[in-house]
């Protein structure tokens, strides 16, 4: 937006300290009152398109590459859907739990990166913090101990990841219809010798972000919050799942929207709108339409949604979190943290359970079925519910992708955030200094949005020009927004 | 005398790369000691404000945000490092240079399944920066001074080619540093 003698745009870009591109416009009126804040995602990858053409085989290593910080989450949710074109609907126990323990390393170094290396420097030294200390160098300068925990605790998640997927980031672990290794008893025995402390430290983390999120819940409950849904996959029981259930959405109030729908039927539920002011998909709920529809995904609706953890520290951590507002939803947006670090140790509990089962060095690694011409995966990633479709020809070609990924839900919970901290902080001050900004990022950053995953579906119809010769043969080729 | 001063970005990337970086785990205090982080997307430095001796680019170009980026890199980093797949080749990104871009978009906004678009508009802002005709390698826009490959490369050759870089020596990566997949 230019500038206008009546309006005054501010721009943070880009935003610090989260996964990937993006940046917030502020558009302040004469009185200095905000008009508008919005949070833009600057690239565009296009990948439903360009996979086109692949073999369905390529997909849970090719997709992946949409991002780095949660590569094995895309891995798994396209492993799911080529299970399906392979006609597998059943794993074999040895490949369903080398999968889940990825899964469950892969949250443990997610949420801990976005925690310690990420979020942490603003709980720590405050949102308005000296610049040059609000980061992980000026935590590990000042609090070296939790810097190294942090370190550490996802470094011990990556090291479960390269067990499971053979590398830590953009592994090869699962394939159509199954995995391709077991855990030998000799990784086995090298991430055991380490579990207990990491369960030590997973708790701690949990005692962290509890005792600040309740120390400052008088600051917190406004703090770019507001009332939503909530979407995510739960058990068939009821308990938080994050790699196989049925979707379960609730309102604000803890009404049930729809539950246990099987992961094929999505698109009869969801549906993402195009609005003409952004270039974002918004996605919502479509029994109660693009206005009112919209979800909250991730730590906060997942903590939410489930009737119980299937863990016992966990579980107790939860009853804890679901006490604040007496079992119904918990609508503060700087509460994700809290829930974020309960999933942490949920996951490492998980992990431990996990390492002592001798499934995980069976022989039996990989199933075949009848082959489909299409198939869902569905899986809950570190930063919500994670959608991928695909269709395939007799070639084996992939000739339909549709991707939600976890942050585009969160589009309209991120840009309400952003408009709320705006409108509260910045209004009508004086002087906007670089610490007010920063609030709008830590709203932003409660989120942990993946801008990077979220890249893969932005952008804008170009206005093509090409430049011709005298033949009429194109020479230069510019497309502009 | 001051410690020299890195600098990093993710253009048309995955993160991958940086994550990488961040798999030197405790090493990364030892790097501290080493170097003064200066702009990157792990502090809320916006802007250059000093010279610096390395910069390590991830991903490639597909907007012209990226190539301004990748242009101040340039300009404020003594020795700039492509690393990884697309900085150096365009990577999996660059896969959309073989499909018209209009295509890319059509089954984003309208075409896709889920799509809900009642009057087939495409969303249209001034603030989403230029989109390139193709994704381009780092080093067809500017110099490149090294290339580390690989999606991503890993945390230890990431590490001895930085240590080398940031000590003056020259950057020995054997086989097991530089063999993939």
């Amino acid at each position: 937006m230019s500038d206008t003698p009546e309006t005054r745009r501010i721009v943070i870009e880009p935003v610090t300290r989260v996964e990937g591109h993006g940046k917030v416009t502020i558009l302040l009126d004469d009185e200095a009152k905000v008009k508008q804040a919005r949070l833009h995602i600057v690239e565009f990858r296009g990948f439903e398109r360009f996979i086109q053409g692949r073999p369905f085989w390529e997909l849970p290593v090719l997709v992946q590459r949409l991002c780095g910080i949660c590569p094995v989450s895309h891995h798994l949710a396209a492993a799911k859907a080529v299970d399906g074109i392979v006609g597998v609907d059943t794993l074999t126990p040895t490949a369903l739990k080398m999968r889940l323990l990825m899964h469950h390393g892969q949250f443990l170094q997610s949420h801990a990166l976005h925690f310690f290396h990420l979020s942490s420097p603003d709980l720590l030294f405050g949102f308005d913090a000296d610049v040059n200390e609000r980061n992980v160098i000026g935590v590990a300068a000042k609090y070296p101990e939790l810097a190294k925990q942090g370190i550490l605790l996802r470094k011990y998640g990556q090291e479960i990841i390269k067990a499971t997927a053979g590398k830590k980031i953009h592994g090869t672990g699962a394939i159509p219809g199954g995995v391709n290794k077991n855990l030998s008893l000799e990784e086995r025995d090298q991430l055991l010798s380490d579990i207990d402390q990491i369960m030590e430290w997973a708790s701690g983390a949990v005692t962290l972000a509890k005792d600040y999120t309740l120390e400052h819940l008088d600051d917190l409950s406004g703090f770019g919050s507001f009332e939503s849904n909530h979407l995510s996959i739960v058990r068939s029981d009821g308990a938080y799942e994050i790699y196989d259930g049925g979707l379960r959405a609730q309102d604000a109030e803890g009404n049930i929207i729809f539950d246990h729908v099987e992961n094929e039927k999505y698109d009869e539920y969801l549906a993402e709108e195009v609005r003409s002011w952004t270039y974002m998909k918004f996605p919502f709920i479509k029994e109660i339409g693009p206005e009112e529809g919209w979800y909250r995904v991730g730590p906060l609706a997942r903590v939410n949604n489930c009737d119980f953890f299937d863990t016992p520290e966990a579980e107790k951590e939860c009853k804890e979190f679901k006490g604040l507002t007496d079992g119904k939803p918990n609508n503060i947006t700087m509460a994700y943290h809290w829930a974020r670090m309960i999933e942490l140790l949920h996951s490492a509990e998980k992990i431990q359970e996990l390492l002592d089962d001798s499934d995980l060095q069976g022989e039996d690694l990989v199933v075949t079925g009848e082959r489909r011409d299409e198939a869902v995966g569905v899986i809950e990633a570190p930063r919500g519910t994670l959608f991928h479709h695909y269709r395939v020809n007799e070639d084996d070609q992939v000739t339909m992708a549709n991707l939600i990924v976890s942050t585009t839900s969160n589009n309209e919970p991120m840009n309400r955030a952003v408009q709320k901290v705006a409108e509260d902080y910045l209004s009508g001050v004086p002087e906007i200094t670089e610490g007010l900004l920063n609030h709008v990022e830590v709203a932003i950053r409660a989120y942990d949005p993946c801008l990077s995953c979220a890249t893969h579906a932005m952008g804008q119809m170009p206005l093509i020009v090409e430049l011709m010769d005298r033949q009429g043969r194109i020479v230069d080729r510019k497309i502009k927004g | 005398m001051s410690k020299p001063k890195i600098a990093t970005t993710s253009l048309a990337g995955c993160f991958g790369c940086h994550m990488s970086l961040l798999d030197i785990d405790e090493r990364i205090l030892e790097l501290a000691e080493l170097v003064e982080f200066h702009k990157w997307p792990i502090n809320d430095r916006k802007s250059f404000s000093a010279q610096c001796a390395v910069g390590l680019i991830e991903g490639g170009c597909c907007n012209e945000e990226n190539v301004e980026v990748l242009r101040t890199f340039r300009s404020s980093c003594d020795v700039l490092v492509s690393v990884g797949d697309c900085a150096i080749m365009g990577g999996i990104p660059a896969m959309r240079n073989m499909v018209p871009l209009e295509e890319c978009l059509q089954e984003a906004f309208v075409d896709g399944p889920t799509v809900h678009n009642p009057t087939g508009a495409i969303p249209n802002d001034v603030e989403i920066p230029l989109l390139l005709d193709k994704v381009y390698p780092c080093h067809e826009v500017v110099k490149i001074d090294y290339y580390l490959p690989g999606c991503p490369p890993p945390a230890d050759t990431l590490w001895e080619a930085l240590v080398a870089l940031l000590t003056n020596k020259p950057i020995s990566l054997p086989y097991n540093l530089i063999k993939y997949d």
